[in-house]
């Protein structure tokens, strides 16, 4: 066996892929051909790195070298310099966004060097594609651990001992969930993985599963041993391609090992799975609907008791988990329920993988403790507020959650904490807001994607959430009225104690949680038809105020409308019969003297 | 495939973990080849490509083989620096492929400074 002197950890996760790493590694395999390093240097496509916003990435090893933004057109001179006469390419290292600094080792960069991983510990650094890689990682150790060495019992006395709660948002102890459907009786039960991830702005189980697919396998396997499950399900949405396709490899692979299949590892237990495709309903992510959903039936959910760990799929007891919640069994179980709880907060134990972006300078997925601040998040790892503007809020929980002002910065993240303040862990979704953004729109796109993803079997979820939805129209067209915001408050409370699942039950939340800190911006809207934060279009004038105009420009130059008036040294105005209110000059006035 | 056990996952991840052993960063011994131009020039790939030959025959996972520019000595190139964790490293000169092979097995493997073909020792 030849053996390698550097590996190139390439990223290949869906972020990468937009950006051109596919093109990056074409390039560097044909530049160290063409220097005849090919047999010592080489190149791996590993699943998400994790540092969205700087793909495409590689990490160099032994060197522990970080090159992000790679293009394929800078490839010659990088495989030359850095390659052939060993010189690291200094302009393609990672810049500090707030120092401007070059750091040019992965391990200094803060948004690596903040983050514990758990759940991503394989990230990065193996082929997602090659079961050996992740083996050689303890793989499958644990599997092996739970099927030849412990109980059914075992397992769901570590599972409990561990404190794991369910990672999908309602954080259910996972450990508990295992022991209902174990007690049942029945030779047919069901392990099923909730991969139908569908809040906006949320990837963290797209990233697991195309960095790490055996990890969430092996979850299942160990979740199968417990209950006593012989068959699962994968239900993944159809709009995750490259995760399916990662999925099905691993899967085949698994059974070429016989880590799939019968006899399992000799021990005398069969396990298999196999995946279904979502269509990307949002609702599907519902357990009882995305039951129906493998039934053949309409993805609708059906109220509950009975729990799905009594009658789930077909009526058999079924366990279903999030991706994030499998990926961290196989860990447990092999090192034991000690050292995960030694990990995080009281009652929230472990790790966290959050989906990071909005209006924050590294976009990203990130993996913390339980218990970091989302101070330590944004500004540790996040770097900060983009383009030097304010905080003003962020989104935990997506749809389901609300957001968090800047008075509570310094909360938490634990499932408590979070709930205090009025918004809920969720899955993962993170979003960041500048004071740019307002929140009344915020809010209503949110409701409108509620109202659209709406499955319209019940009429709170069906009717109430439309409603909302329009009143929230109104608001922000500047025809709202008094008495629009309570009833706002009061359709939230009605729709949420009466909606049929967690879909509509939740669904206000966005708007109650605005509500709640921004009051005073819906009150501006109604009361003084005006968007504090100059972001809904209607109730801007579009008119520059001259004291305040310094006459630079920059919007003549940029409206492409070719609606504004300027001359060197003269204020700017607007023809507003020409101007097509596309917001491009209040977002480039450096003065804010458009309003 | 033979069904699996838990001794052939373990095979199969001892392989696996020489294969990527790599990654882990952490090493015990580093051995720079300097390849500038002067370097390629007097055949630093020769040494190269010996030493990674040698590293493939030897059961070490704790050595990383790494190259970098001139060091500003060209008329001793090919130069290789070692350096052994806790020890002073020694730079060699005028390496070829045969005396990299002998700095390998005697200096790196066994920890034997080949003093005939040093340049210097770096305090």
């Amino acid at each position: 066996m030849k053996k390698h002197r550097a590996d190139l950890l390439l990223c290949g996760g869906t972020g990468c892929h937009a950006t051109g790493s596919l093109e990056v590694k074409s390039a560097l395999e044909t530049q160290l051909a063409r220097h005849k390093l090919d047999q010592e240097i080489r190149v791996v496509e590993t699943g998400c790195n994790g540092f969205c916003a700087m793909g495409p990435i590689m990490l160099v090893q032994p060197d522990g070298i970080f090159y992000q933004k790679l293009k394929a057109t800078d490839i010659p001179h990088l495989v030359e310099e850095h390659f052939l006469k060993g010189r690291p390419v200094k302009k393609l290292f990672y810049k500090e966004p707030a120092s401007a600094e070059t750091i040019p080792s992965m391990d200094d960069i803060p948004f690596y060097s903040k983050q514990q991983l758990i759940v991503l510990k394989n990230r990065g650094v193996i082929d997602p594609e090659k079961i050996e890689e992740y083996i050689g990682r303890d793989g499958y150790l644990g599997a092996g651990k739970a099927l030849l060495e412990m109980t059914p019992q075992e397992i769901i006395s570590q599972m409990k001992e561990s404190g794991l709660r369910g990672r999908g948002g309602a954080g259910f102890p996972t450990g508990l969930k295992w022991e209902f459907a174990s007690r049942e009786e029945g030779d047919v039960k069901y392990v099923l993985c909730n991969a139908d991830e569908g809040d906006p702005g949320a990837f963290m189980d797209r990233s697991v599963l195309e960095a790490d697919p055996h990890a969430v396998l092996e979850g299942m396997i160990i979740a199968a041993r417990a209950i006593g499950a012989q068959h699962g399900y994968i239900y993944c949405r159809a709009e995750y391609p490259l995760a399916l396709k990662r999925l099905e490899i691993a899967i085949s692979q698994a059974r070429q090992h016989g880590l799939l299949g019968e006899d399992i590892l000799g021990s005398g237990f069969n396990f298999d799975l196999e995946i279904y495709q979502g269509a990307g309903a949002f609702v599907c992510g519902e357990e009882t609907a995305l039951m129906h959903s493998i039934e053949g039936k309409r993805g609708m959910p059906r109220p509950r008791p009975p729990f799905p760990a009594q009658k789930g799929l077909w009526k058999k007891p079924t366990v279903l988990n999030n991706v994030e919640t499998y990926a961290n069994v196989g860990q447990i179980i092999l090192n034991g329920a000690d050292w995960f709880s030694s990990i995080g907060m009281e009652a929230s134990k472990g790790t966290k993988v959050f989906a990071l972006t909005g209006d924050v300078n590294n976009i990203g997925l990130v993996e913390v403790p339980m218990g970091t601040t989302l101070r330590t998040i944004i500004y540790d790892i996040g770097g900060g507020i983009s383009k030097k503007r304010k905080f003003k809020a962020v989104q935990l929980g997506g749809p389901s959650g609300g957001c968090v002002p800047e008075e509570f910065i310094d909360t938490p993240v634990d499932y408590q904490s979070i709930a205090k303040v009025g918004a809920i862990m969720g899955s993962g979704g993170m979003i960041v807001m500048d004071d740019q953004t307002c929140m009344v729109d915020m809010a209503r796109f949110f409701m409108d994607f509620i109202q659209d993803e709406s499955c319209g079997k019940c009429t709170p979820c069906r009717e109430g959430t439309l409603r909302m939805l329009e009143i929230l129209d109104k608001i922000t067209h500047g025809d709202g009225e008094p008495g629009d915001i309570e009833l706002l408050e009061d359709l939230s409370k009605m729709i949420k104690s009466s909606a049929l699942c967690g879909l509509g039950q939740t669904g206000p939340n966005p708007v109650l949680s605005t509500l709640k800190y921004f009051r005073n911006e819906y009150e501006a809207h109604i009361n003084e038809k005006k968007c504090p934060a100059k972001r809904c279009p209607a109730l801007l004038k579009f008119e520059v105020n001259m004291e305040m105009c310094i006459k630079c420009g920059i919007c003549f130059k940029k409206c492409p409308a070719k609606a504004i008036a300027w001359e060197k040294k003269k204020t700017a105005s607007i023809d507003k019969s020409t101007c097509i209110k596309c917001m491009t000059c209040i977002s480039a006035c450096p003065a804010d003297a458009i309003f | 495939m033979a069904k699996l056990t838990i001794a052939d996952l373990k095979k199969i991840k001892e392989k696996a973990q020489k294969d990527t052993a790599l990654r882990e960063g952490g090493a015990t011994v580093k051995v720079t080849v300097h390849m500038g131009t002067c370097g390629i020039a007097a055949g630093a790939r020769e040494v190269m490509d010996a030493l990674l030959d040698e590293m493939a025959q030897s059961d070490r996972h704790d050595i990383r083989v790494v190259n970098s520019g001139c060091m500003g000595m060209c008329s001793s190139e090919p130069n290789v620096t070692i350096e052994i964790m806790d020890q002073e490293p020694v730079i060699y000169q005028h390496m070829d492929g045969n005396k990299i092979r002998q700095v390998f097995k005697r200096h790196v493997l066994t920890g034997e400074v080949q003093t005939d073909f040093a340049l210097a020792r770096i305090k």
